[in-house]
């Protein structure tokens, strides 16, 4: 069995990495105001950012397709958000990212990677490993950072082209930069 | 298909915009974007082909960005069903300026007719109201639409959530345009805001 605490406290002990906090200051300096989740570890540090920002809505979801149907609706009212998931969750997303193509509007996906770099969960690794190519099939532009110094370069670049050229970009954050998640009994 | 006492879609949501204001309207996928259409082309009004199961949420979007308008999704329950999850998130969020209404004709009507689970078992109004969309209700006479016509306006009261059962006879289609980056440019440009 998982221990979620026990994993969060080794984290906590260990050092607190930046890169969240980089990807944080881009999301509020792009003007960011919904941000559709559903939580994953990876994302936990940025999420509390974020529950914590008076001017971002965090929007907890029930499944990744909900987030894309948010953003499309934000758009139109006149505010940009930033779709946080996991790789599992792109699968969810399959049809309601038809709204990308149709509306043209600026969507942005940070998706925390499972199912590759010492995965210990064989269930993750299909869709981790297709991950990229659902994107791009579905015409999204895949982005992809591995290591935390690349982190911020790599988000900007992600917001510049969604938001300035409403290019659909969906950034992977490698499970080599997050760190495989450990499993004890 | 005729059942005897229930209402007639293009009527009912005709009332439910006849006095819209400013309201922004979101139609399901379906028959119900042609109902939207039927009661009057509006530079507010959100069309949707497709997305199917995600008309709630789109509305959701378009009501935390603009919480001083109302905003209102008009969708069928096949598509709600699709989309039940959203439910839970609107409840979480509690918009006050936001109203869910579903067009329950328990069929599958663009598709021939096939019954949908609201003909069974599955109750959209207890859902609704299990997930935190405290005021959900079944609305049967025209009187209680006008009322709740009149309810979408109050910003300080949703969000709210109505199902009427309607008859499910296929009307003519009024088509709307299908093309989403018009209707979305549309739109925000009658809320101010330009292109990119």
């Amino acid at each position: 069995m998982h221990d979620r605490a026990a994993t969060a406290a080794e984290n906590a002990a260990e050092t607190t990495p930046s890169w969240p906090e980089d990807i944080f200051a881009i999301l509020q300096r792009f003007d960011v105001r919904q941000v559709p989740y559903v939580p994953d570890a990876g994302h936990s540090q940025l999420i509390e950012r974020v529950l914590g920002a008076s001017s971002m809505r965090a929007v907890p979801l029930t499944t990744e397709e909900e987030g894309v149907a948010l953003l499309a609706g934000a758009w139109a009212g006149g505010q940009r958000g930033v779709l946080l998931m996991q790789s599992s969750g792109v699968g969810n997303c399959v049809n309601m990212l038809s709204l990308t193509q149709i509306f043209r509007f600026p969507f942005l996906t940070l998706v925390t990677m499972r199912g590759e770099w010492g995965e210990f969960n064989p269930w993750q690794v299909p869709m981790g490993t297709s991950t990229a190519g659902v994107f791009e099939l579905s015409g999204i532009k895949v982005l992809r950072a591995s290591h935390p110094e690349e982190v911020r370069e790599v988000v900007e670049a992600a917001a510049g082209q969604a938001y300035n050229a409403c290019t659909p970009t969906a950034v992977l954050l490698s499970q080599r930069l997050i760190g495989a998640k450990v499993f004890t009994k | 298909m005729s059942k005897a006492n229930l209402l007639d879609r293009r009527e009912v949501v005709g009332s439910l915009l006849t006095e819209r204001k400013d309201a922004i309207v979101v139609g399901g996928l379906g028959a119900s974007t042609y109902d939207i259409a039927a009661a009057g082309d509006h530079d507010r009004n959100f069309y949707l082909w497709g997305a199917m199961g995600g008309a709630v949420m789109i509305g959701l979007g378009v009501a935390l960005a603009q919480p001083k308008l109302p905003v209102v999704v008009i969708t069928g329950d096949g598509e709600m069903l699709m989309g039940m999850g959203s439910l839970a998130t609107v409840g979480l969020q509690q918009p006050k300026n936001f109203s869910i209404v579903v067009l329950d004709n328990e069929v599958y009507g663009e598709t021939g007719g096939q019954a949908s689970h609201t003909a069974g078992t599955a109750d959209l109004v207890g859902v609704a109201r299990s997930c935190g969309i405290f005021d959900a209700r079944a609305l049967s006479t025209m009187a209680e639409i006008e009322a709740f016509a009149s309810s979408m306006h109050d910003l300080s009261s949703g969000p709210r959530f109505a199902s009427i059962k309607i008859d499910s006879a296929n009307l003519e289609r009024v088509l709307s345009s299908r093309d989403g980056q018009y209707t979305v440019t549309r739109i925000r440009g009658a809320l101010g805001f330009g292109p990119i």
